[in-house]
């Protein structure tokens, strides 16, 4: 009976391994996000415990693991979104972005969350036009310039890869997209106020296989302007479109390395026990 | 019947006897709700309609909808049986007298019976209950919804504002006539607002304030929380992801409970009756020397008009005209105001789809 799992588990390994994609020396970019020793609590309920991570510039990082391992916490640190839950409370330790402490004094979670955007794993474009949806960010920052905004809109929904399905109907409302269109446009309107990093959790979680496929493409497109941070459920997803995978199990950082190494020969027995499927 | 010994057997007879029997009496209570419902309704629809509708051109009795209330006096003349609104008598006894007068005949004395209230119309009560109905409602929404955005975005959930929330539960059940007499105490006595049209509105306000902001604060709730997230994620502040983001969408909601607060506003004579309304006024509410004089006015105010007439002056036959008259067209007006925030709330809702 053992045997007959393992050698499973070997034939899904193998599987992964084809999918991760070829060897390719990946050097190392300048490290934009520092995590710190960062221990982080919900009231009396703690989520994360020391983490240590650095993520680099224009690189797209997977968080994976199984359900409440942490990553979508982590991933809300990043943007101070946990901020809005009552209770909070970083414990310990620091996020640094360009060498700034997000939750030093006189850093303003607003401004942070215009240079760190955010896609959801329910996608949730606003009842508005997709016009209006688009350009959200900049109507709040006060921006009105029509041309400007309408560069913008169309700049933001090619990046999206969204443009050519919705350019005749910018003025209709967003809601009447399919769940893949609508993810792409929630997309295209983070990129709209340029950030530096996106975080995306869990993005494709609600979507078909076509449609996850298009975000996928879409996030090898965006790597090269964006860093990227990726929670997902989907081992797959993970090997196929991130550099860098860190796996979290019950709310520490078990492992962190190159995407490749993660897939083919994780250094921790527990991270293979859960890409090879045994767990998780 | 033993022999029916299988699991998809008929109940007993006895069983679904009962049930029959049970909800046959939940079916006789409806109808029986229903039927009051008919005979309150219809009796006012008929007898009113008696005084506000008239079976020659224009069909609507006119001078009851734009006249002030006055005393009808009812005589003989020329073995005639005459009604006369106060002014007209005046105005027939002045003529008959000229013409007794110029004829050389002794002016003649008419023994009439007066009936206070029993003639003209109601048109300042109509006037005043719109302004009593526009005013507190804006007031009430303005500081409901303020209340229940604090309360449902803002405010940290602890014992606080828990204790808030059940002050404001509580509020709810306090009876109209201390609502009433709070108002009379504190805007008409210590604040020195007098009878008023403000007294009224505050007062009002207050009464119908719990219904409104828990009915914010559910419409807010269900705002999904896509919409605040996605907001702020895009560096929003939390006032300007409300402003654009989450009222326009909690508004429709929000309208739907207050069109309940209408018809209680509007309704409601206890709250009014210490802070803002008149037995009688001649002077129309715009009839103000200065602007600030018109929030610091008395009003006749529909349901109080409909409280003097029925108890608080001799009945008869001409009071009941007034009455059913009086009811008929409040009910009407409730309904006119209410319909006209349901057509804005369905317009809203068309705007703020989700």
């Amino acid at each position: 009976m053992v045997t007959a799992t393992t050698q499973r588990s070997m034939a899904t390994s193998t599987l992964f391994a084809i999918k991760v994609p070829p060897s390719q020396d990946l050097g190392t970019n300048r490290t934009l996000i520092e995590i710190e020793n960062l221990d982080f609590s919900y009231g009396p309920k703690q989520a994360l415990y020391d983490i240590n991570l650095k993520l680099e510039e224009k690189r797209v990082t997977a968080f994976i693991g199984p359900s409440g391992c942490g990553k979508t916490t982590l991933l809300r640190c990043l943007n101070r979104m946990n901020d809005l839950i009552d209770g909070t409370v970083i414990g310990r330790g620091s996020i640094r972005i360009n060498g700034v402490d997000i939750h030093g004094r006189g850093v303003d979670s607003i401004e942070l969350r215009k240079r760190v955007g955010m896609v959801f794993q329910k996608s949730n474009p606003f009842p508005k036009s997709i016009y209006e949806n688009v350009i959200y960010g900049l109507r709040i920052q006060g921006e009105n310039d029509k041309t400007r905004l309408d560069a913008i809109v169309e700049k933001s929904l090619r990046g999206a890869a969204l443009w050519d399905e919705v350019k005749d109907r910018l003025h209709e409302s967003g809601l009447g997209l399919s769940g893949g269109q609508q993810q792409r446009l929630c997309i295209a309107r983070a990129i709209a106020v340029e950030p530096e990093v996106i975080l995306m959790d869990e993005p494709c979680s609600a979507l078909d296989p076509v449609a996850t496929a298009k975000i996928e493409e879409l996030i090898q497109e965006l790597r090269s302007h964006f860093t990227i941070v990726i929670v997902t459920h989907n081992m797959q997803q993970a090997a196929r479109c991130s550099d860098r995978t860190a796996f979290f199990y019950l709310g520490k950082l078990i492992e962190y390395a190159d995407t490749r190494t993660i897939f083919m020969k994780p250094a921790n027995s527990q991270t293979e026990a859960y890409v090879s499927g045994r767990f998780g | 019947m033993s022999a029916t010994a299988h699991p998809f057997a008929t109940r007993s007879a006895r069983g679904r006897q009962l049930e029959r029997m049970t909800f046959t009496v939940f079916r006789v209570a409806t109808y029986f709700v229903l039927l009051c419902g008919l005979l309150v309704f219809g009796d006012i629809f008929v007898k009113g309609a008696h005084t506000v509708f008239q079976s020659e051109f224009p069909y609507v009795n006119v001078p009851f909808l734009t006249e002030a209330p006055e005393s009808l006096y009812v005589f003989e003349h020329n073995g005639k049986k005459m009604e006369l609104g106060d002014r007209a008598f005046r105005a027939f006894q002045s003529s008959e007298a000229a013409r007794a007068r110029a004829e050389n005949r002794p002016v003649p004395r008419f023994k009439a019976e007066s009936y206070v209230y029993s003639a003209g119309g109601i048109w300042p009560c109509i006037v005043g209950t719109v302004l009593l109905v526009v005013g507190s409602m804006t007031i009430a929404l303005t500081l409901g919804v303020s209340s229940a955005i604090y309360l449902n975005e803002y405010a940290k959930d602890g014992p606080g504002v828990r204790f808030i929330r059940l002050a404001v539960l509580n509020l709810a059940g306090v009876p109209s006539i201390v609502f009433g007499l709070f108002g009379f105490g504190l805007f008409v006595i210590f604040l020195d607002w007098n009878v008023s049209l403000l007294a009224g509105w505050f007062t009002l306000a207050f009464m119908v304030l719990p219904v409104i902001i828990t009915a914010s604060e559910e419409a807010l709730k269900a705002v999904p929380k896509g919409f605040r997230e996605g907001s702020l994620a895009l560096g929003a502040t939390k006032w300007q992801t409300i402003r654009t983001n989450v009222l326009p969408y909690a508004l429709p909601g929000v309208l739907t409970s207050s069109i309940l607060g209408i018809a209680r506003v509007a309704g409601e004579t206890a709250p009014i009756m210490f802070t803002a309304a008149y037995v009688v006024r001649d002077k129309l509410p715009w009839e103000v020397d200065r602007l600030g004089d018109f929030f610091f006015q008395g009003v006749m105010a529909l349901p109080y008009h409909i409280y003097v007439v029925s108890s608080k002056i001799p009945q008869n036959e001409y009071t009941a005209r007034v009455q059913y008259g009086t009811a008929f067209v409040f009910l009407f007006i409730v309904a006119l105001i209410a319909l006209a925030s349901i057509v804005f709330r369905n317009r809203m809702r068309r705007i703020y789809k989700w």
